[in-house]
């Protein structure tokens, strides 16, 4: 949004505090909400900063590279009569930016005739259409009972500690979409993350070669953490492009969301504002949709945007609004569990506090296998039922369990051995992971009895013991 | 209206704008905004400030834009087409701003809430030189196949008709009567009528609620009924179950309008319910869903201030089907982001915060809202009733119901349906607590149940209820001691209410049949398992242990009763069930 208000410096900064600048307008009117403002400091670099509230005397503006050297008397100020904008282009796969857009590979900043407002107007519901194609992520948890869907918001929650990164890494060198050769692709959102981590993602992207189809933003834990707060929309513009514009099936990675909101806690401290809940800001929730509602398909769009935000819960506490907020607005959430991590599970995904709620449109005969929804009732029963008995054993033995029971018990090893765990290069197909499933279920005899959850048609059909070996089972037609 | 108020912008703070030069504007007037005429509305005066909530993003506004007082208080449009429509929060139809702007919501855009060019089939009911009264009904229009829209006198106007159209084909804009008034002045009543969202629209007198709304969810109608005209929350931690619910209201309560209003939650729930509604059927028409259904949608994504109307835009279109006569719920997706709405305006205005940051007016404002409910005789004065029923989801954090949103609802409301973050982790769906949640309302409606469930359906709910509590005590009982150490009376009582558990209050919204359970399906269904509990009990007197009742192939056919459809009847399962005898178990 451009206002026609002449371009307007001032050298007038009344205050500086924390990550804002109070500028004195000296009556001239014409700066505008949420414009974009150029600072100049006194040791002659420039910096980039936003209106936050304005009236006729003062701007308060948010300064995203942080303060620190900004001053009240050499510092001057131009807001340059716009909102945020990024030019787009699909020359910006391949490529390595940091926080605010700008190259930092080396290569060019990116010059194209088409400019998008960061802010990003809202996806209209009656435009929308709801998601339904199934993405294969080669991870057998997620693929079988937390199936990932085209346009779908569906975040990591994690823990200092865990191998949330890894795990984020893997799915973007092996999400595809079944049997359609469209272009893919991935928009990398790094906010606070470290130096560290960030150069593990991007070696991984460039040794499996997938760097050419991922932009990579990085917001590292030592840049301006104010930054944050335009990374992620920056990157949302930038998919919003490639999906609803180029025609691409694109996979958004946001992480690490708490450093994100940590961010806004910061700037609302700075504005004295009334804190919420362990003192973020009381619209967390609102800026946080103004992100994940983001992600989606559009009715006439061949593009998509998916997204995988990642959170570390402080001190493993669901209950922290990062990731309670989240899951309120996300369409499930992939819980990893530090028990199953310590027990050298990889990748740790405890798929019974998880979740996936467009899981029930995507799976299923023709998109997956027929099989599907009743294998993954059954698994995530026997599951439950494993853990609930090895808590019970703990307290009065193994002894006092029936047969059967310690069958599950048997179970719940195996599924865990031998189906969460997989190899972080090891990409399985969703023919495959079923099917693995099934040999599991092998445990226990009698499956019509013992496996309640399937129907036993689908077990004369798909069962080791009963399946014809003439049959391909390796398709979705079946 | 005199003379227009144009003020001048001196403050922005996200959506809340102050302007000066306003004397003379009133609270809750509308206002255009800046240059590009964004939509707001006075939520504060003072001296000749006045502080404006701005329904549209405020990016580029600047001090100095002026602002205008339209002397209009923000109002819907009430009139045939509200049916099947979708809307934002301030009433402009989604579809139409899509073929305006496209897939994203652009600004600035003011576009009338009723379509402007359909014509809709009259049939007057009135004749001139009748006298009429506010609510008086002056004919209809045929807006669905079920759905006769009555045109009303307004309320508070009385008096004589001087003119009324013939039956034929008209606009929403077109004159329907004109009405002499006592004192010689005459009032024009068109097809279309506004009405102001902050302000209940009146009726007669308030009536007791003695019929339930029928939801076909068995934990609903047969353990916590709320009552047609009645109100119940439902609050919840994320993922446990409040869209599903609130879609599940949608779709089967036996009202005969349905207002859904998608308040700050996510885009893609609504387009399920804009994908979904036009295929399916209303039980008790037959008719396509949509055509009973007014949407209001302002995701969260949308503008805070709008998300904080909707919710009145809501319940004001549900008064208007009140007032014709029909029965109508409301259900609103979740309050709690209407109360956050509050919370993040108030504190634009720098008011002083109450409990977690909300104005201290929480409390007053959703009792204000759910008191918007209630079953009512109509205005007018051929003795109408109409009702609206309102369920509220609420999003506490944390899934704390102790929080202010929660606990002022909880105050207010007459039914609880408290989900559970435990139930839905163990994927028992709806995840409604069958111990916590309650509803006032059943004394009123047992006459109700008496003749419409069974005779002494009371007593079986009752007792299925009590079995409940005590499968609780015992539960806690397992888990210090193991199941083993149990007498075998006991073990059945933990076996019958586990039965009670999956085979009844378990129902899966996605599954064909058992997505909807009618009444007296629900009736059976509970009957039957406690049959089968006594006859387990006598069995077991009998000397037959209940591990081996239950390998019967009778105990699989009463665990799949959710799957048969209602009309195949359960009279043969309840006869093998009164046929089983010791004698089974030597053969
Ligand atoms: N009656 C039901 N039958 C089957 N599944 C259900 C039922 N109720 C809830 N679920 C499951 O739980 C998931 C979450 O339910 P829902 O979306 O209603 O939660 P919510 O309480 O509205 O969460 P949020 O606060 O995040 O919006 C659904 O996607 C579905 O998988
Ligand atoms: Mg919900």
């Amino acid at each position: 949004m451009t206002n026609t208000a002449p371009l307007r410096k001032f050298k007038t900064v009344k205050e500086v505090a924390g990550p804002l600048l109070f500028v004195d307008l000296k009556g001239l009117s014409g700066v505008s909400f949420a414009e974009i403002v150029e600072i100049d400091t006194p040791s002659g670099d420039r910096r980039k900063g936003q209106v936050l509230e304005v009236t006729k005397d003062v701007a308060v503006v948010q300064c995203f590279e942080g303060t620190s050297g900004l001053d009240t008397s050499e510092t001057s100020v131009r807001f340059i009569g716009k909102t945020m904008e990024i030019p787009v282009s699909s020359e910006m796969l391949g490529r390595v930016f940091n926080g605010r857009g700008e190259a930092i590979d080396g290569g060019p900043n990116i010059v194209s005739k088409t400019l998008k407002s960061i802010a990003g107007e809202p996806l209209n519901p009656a435009a929308r259409e709801y998601p339904t194609a199934f993405i294969q992520t080669g991870i057998s948890t997620i693929d079988t009972l937390l199936t990932l869907v085209r346009g779908q918001k569906l975040p990591l929650f994690s823990g200092s500690g865990l191998p949330h990164n890894r795990l984020a890494a893997q799915i973007t060198r092996q999400a595809q979409v079944l049997g359609e050769g469209e272009d893919f692709a991935i928009v990398f959102v790094a906010m606070g993350i470290t130096s560290e981590e960030a150069n593990f993602f991007r070696n991984d992207f460039e040794k499996s070669g997938a760097l050419e189809r991922v932009i990579l933003y990085l917001n590292l834990a030592d840049d301006p953490a104010v930054e944050r707060l335009i990374t992620p929309r920056i990157a949302l513009t930038a998919a919003e492009y490639l999906a609803f514009e180029e025609d691409m099936q694109v996979l958004v990675i946001l992480t690490d969301m708490t450093s994100y909101a940590e961010s806004l806690r910061e700037i609302g401290a700075a504005r004295e504002e009334v804190p919420g809940r362990r003192g973020y800001p009381g619209y967390l929730y609102s800026d946080f949709a103004t992100l994940y509602e983001r992600a989606g398909r559009i009715i006439g769009k061949k593009g998509t945007i998916t997204q995988i935000p990642i959170l570390t819960m402080p001190s493993d506490d669901i209950t922290n609004p990062v990731p309670d907020l989240t899951g309120y607005i996300t369409e499930g959430q992939v819980f990893l569990d530090r028990g199953l991590h310590r027990r050298g599970i990889f990748p740790p995904i405890n798929p019974l506090p998880s979740l996936s709620r467009l899981m029930k449109e995507a799976i299923g005969k023709g998109s997956t296998r027929s099989d599907h929804k009743e294998l993954a009732d059954q698994l995530y029963a026997n599951y439950a039922r494993s853990r609930e008995l090895r808590d019970l054993v703990a307290v009065v033995g193994e002894e006092s369990l029936s047969d059967i029971d310690r069958l599950y018990l048997r179970f719940g090893d195996e599924f865990e051995h031998l189906f969460i765990n997989q190899g972080v290069n090891e990409n399985r197909s969703i023919f495959d992971t079923l099917d693995l499933a099934w040999d599991l279920l092998k445990t226990f005899p009698q499956p019509k009895r013992n496996l309640k959850r399937i129907l036993s048609e689908t077990i004369d059909k798909f069962h080791p013991a009963t399946r014809d070996p003439n049959t391909d089972f390796k398709t979705v037609d079946i | 209206m005199s003379e227009q108020i144009v003020g001048t912008i001196i403050r922005i703070s996200g959506p809340v704008v102050d302007a000066d030069g306003m004397t003379g504007a009133q609270l809750y007037e509308v206002a255009h905004v800046g240059n590009d005429k964004l939509i707001g509305e006075v939520i504060k005066l003072d001296g000749d400030v006045a502080t404006i909530q701005v329904y549209e993003l405020t990016d580029g506004l600047y001090p100095g834009e002026p602002v205008a007082a339209t002397g209009a208080s923000l109002s819907v449009s009430l009139g045939p087409g509200l049916i099947t429509e979708i809307y934002d929060g301030i009433q402009r139809p989604l579809p139409v701003i899509k073929e305006i702007s496209g897939a994203f919501i652009t600004r600035g855009i003011e576009i009338p809430a009723l379509n402007l060019e359909k014509e809709w089939e009259f049939t007057p009911v009135k004749k001139l030189g009748d006298m009429v009264e506010g609510g008086t009904i002056l004919g209809s229009v045929p807006e669905t196949k079920h759905i006769e829209h009555k045109i009303m006198v307004p309320p508070r106007l009385t008096g004589k008709i001087t003119k009324i159209v013939n039956k034929g084909k008209y606009l929403v804009t077109d004159l329907c009567a004109v009405v002499e008034k006592e004192n010689g002045e005459s009032e024009d009543i068109f097809f279309m009528q506004k009405w102001p969202v902050r302000q209940g629209r009146p009726y007669k007198s308030r009536l007791p609620s003695i019929t339930p709304l029928i939801t076909g969810q068995r934990i609903f109608d047969a353990f916590f009924p709320v009552a047609k005209g009645g109100t119940a929350a439902i609050p919840g931690p994320f993922g446990s179950g409040k869209t599903v619910s609130q879609h599940q209201l949608a779709k089967w309560s036996d009202a005969q309008i349905v207002v859904y209003v998608g308040c700050g939650e996510r885009g893609n729930e609504m387009t399920n319910v804009l994908e979904e509604f036009p295929h399916l059927k209303d039980p008790s028409t037959g008719e396509p869903l949509l055509n009973r259904t007014v949407m209001i949608a302002n995701t969260s994504n949308m503008p805070v201030a709008a998300r904080e109307a909707s919710i009145y835009t809501g319940i004001t279109i549900a008064e208007y089907y009140r007032d014709m006569g029909y029965d109508v719920a409301l259900l609103a997706d979740s309050t709690s982001r209407w109360a956050e709405a509050l919370r993040e305006i108030s504190g634009r205005l720098e008011e002083m915060p109450g409990e977690e940051g909300y104005p201290a007016y929480l409390a007053s404002k959703i009792a204000e809202f759910y008191e918007r409910a209630g079953g009512v005789e109509c205005y007018g004065e051929d003795e109408r009733f109409g009702s609206i029923t309102v369920t509220g989801a609420v999003s506490p954090p944390g899934g704390d119901f102790s929080e202010p949103v929660t606990q002022n609802t909880l105050r207010i409301v007459k039914a609880f349906w408290a989900l559970n973050r435990g139930l839905a982790a163990q994927r028992h769906f709806p995840a409604i607590s069958y111990l916590d949640s309650y509803t006032l309302y059943w004394d009123n409606l047992i006459d109700w149940y008496r003749k419409n469930f069974s005779e002494n359906y009371p007593e079986l709910r009752q007792e299925a209820m009590a079995l409940l509590q005590k499968d609780k005590e015992l539960q806690e009982i397992v888990q210090l001691v193991g199941p083993d150490a149990l007498p075998d009376s006991e073990r059945l009582t933990i076996e019958v209410a586990r039965m009670l558990k999956e085979d009844f209050l378990q129902q899966n919204a996605f599954h064909d049949v058992d997505s909807y359970c009618p009444p007296k399906k629900q009736n059976d269904m509970l009957k039957i398992i406690l049959s089968f509990s006594d006859k387990m009990k006598e069995l077991l007197e009998q000397g037959i242990e209940v591990s081996r009742i239950l390998e019967l192939p009778i105990y699989e056919e009463v665990a799949r009763m959710k799957y048969v459809p209602a009309e195949k009847g359960f009279e043969s399962l309840e006869q093998k069930i009164k046929e089983l005898t010791p004698e089974i178990f030597t053969q």
